[in-house]
């Protein structure tokens, strides 16, 4: 029922409101009719069929600065793996 | 994107819940409303890393499938098995819902009808196009994340004058009924945890009277486990400082106005409705139902359904009390023994949000 996961938007028709999500490497079908002025490239959030909120990457980066700086203040054993 | 979900984040966030946790009275319990967030929370093995850290995780009434009353998939079922030529469309997990007059999967349907899974409310909307000559049923139930689209789909069969056509709905809104667990007193919370997607929609502004009039904490968060746990961390914050709020730890999906398209379909097509949830009972204004000047999309006019009967649930489920969070799946009888996915006795064993699906799945999941 719900991807759950953010997904790019790989395919546009020129109404704005159909087109394909990539899903681990599967083209999927999704309506963008209640998501209007997404484009191609954009990721989104995707319910039942439906793209329902767009990924903003400005505030993804904020997350993830906040959890290296959690995770350098946790004395958790010093090593990057992981850190992008 | 590691970071959210790599064991060194999820140690590091597990500490500093600790220690916050060190500063408020104990015991914490956290309500996730959403059974998205109950698979995170089973599926990574927090559930017990959290107990060790002070924090007791309570599961909620967030699982559309699960808390809708069995009078609805009985309606489901007299369709399908009473009237001809209908094509009874629904999610998969809806069809495996056990009743009194047993599932809709099983359910024998009168001759040229049928049940059908689809994935999307797009599909069965095609399907009444194509098929003209069948009614076409489209039992869809869910909350904010899956609403518009079906409010959608109901506004697109009215404007292409598609009359064989209609939803029998089962929309539920998230708000209301956590006005309900808080006015009962039954349990003893801390705080909630918002789902990030219903939000996504939302908005924040529905849970605000959560914060102002019952002085409750809460946090909107994400679906990774470094989400769950930052959501559980400004709870932690939050009681603190004595500052309840609604704060939004999933900044990158949850905009604080929600979608605002996706909101106006709803206001334009539903009008808010008393509705019953399983377990939770009859609760002011938490469903929606098609307006007036769609009452011939809407099943239940259509065909003069009636959701008031039929809707006790097979004896021994305790599915009702989990999703009011009083009890553990593991305290039903019937749990993983009588009751297993493969032979649901209930619809919280049905749905892979459902509590006792969750459990049952990831009962072997040891954390570390
Ligand atoms: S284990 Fe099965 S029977 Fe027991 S409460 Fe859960 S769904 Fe109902």
């Amino acid at each position: 029922m719900c991807l759950g996961i953010p997904v790019k938007i790989v395919e546009l028709d020129a109404s704005g409101e159909l087109g394909k999500v990539d899903y681990l490497g599967t083209k999927v079908q999704t309506s963008f009719a209640l998501l209007p002025g997404v484009g191609l490239g954009d990721w989104v959030i995707v319910h039942a069929g439906f793209a329902i909120s767009r990924l903003d990457e400005e505030e993804a980066r904020e997350t993830l600065a906040l959890l290296r700086e959690i995770v350098e203040n946790s004395g958790e054993p010093e090593e990057t793996a992981g850190l992008p | 994107m590691d970071l959210l979900t790599d064991k060194k984040s999820t140690f590091a966030l597990l500490r500093k819940i600790e220690a916050l946790a060190r500063g408020v009275p104990s015991p914490v319990r956290v309500m996730e409303v959403c059974g998205t967030h109950t698979m995170t929370v089973h599926r990574h093995g927090l559930k017990s890393l959290l107990r060790e850290a002070g924090i007791e995780m309570i599961s909620g009434p967030g699982c559309p499938v699960c808390i809708t009353p069995n009078a609805f998939h009985e309606a489901a079922i007299e369709l399908v098995t009473g009237r001809e030529g209908l094509i009874l469309a629904t999610f998969g997990d809806m069809t495996r819902v056990p009743t009194r007059r047993g599932a809709l999967r099983t359910a024998i349907p009168a001759p040229g009808s049928s049940v059908r899974i689809v994935y999307s409310p797009e599909e069965p909307l095609a399907l009444a196009a194509r098929e003209s000559g069948r009614e076409v049923v489209f039992f869809g139930a869910g909350f904010e994340t899956t609403i518009p689209s079906i409010a959608l789909m109901a506004r697109k069969a009215r404007r292409t004058g598609l009359r064989n056509f209609a939803v029998l709905s089962a929309l539920w809104t998230i708000p209301p009924p956590l006005r309900a667990i808080l006015e009962s007193g039954e349990i003893r919370l801390s705080g909630f945890l918002y789902p990030g997607h219903v939000t996504a929609v939302i908005g924040l502004a529905p849970y605000a009277f959560i914060a102002r009039e019952f002085g409750f904490p809460g946090a909107v968060a994400g679906f990774e486990p470094a989400d769950v746990l930052l959501g559980i961390i400004s709870v932690l914050e939050q009681i603190r400082s004595g500052r309840p709020a609604v704060a939004n730890t999933y900044g990158r999906v949850v905009r604080p106005e929600g979608n605002p398209a996706a909101r106006a379909v709803m206001d334009e097509i539903l009008d808010p409705d008393d509705s019953r949830w399983r377990g939770l009972g009859l609760i002011p204004r938490s469903g929606l139902r098609l307006k007036r000047d769609y009452a011939d999309y809407d099943a239940v006019r259509k065909y003069g359904l009636d959701l008031a009967v039929g809707a006790e649930d097979l004896p021994g489920c305790r599915c009702g009390e989990v999703l009011r969070g009083m009890s553990e799946p593991t305290n039903c009888r019937l749990f993983g023994r009588a009751c297993t996915p493969d032979s649901p006795r209930g619809p919280c064993m049905v749905s892979f949000e459902g509590a006792c699906f969750v459990l049952f799945k990831y009962r072997d999941v040891a954390h570390g």
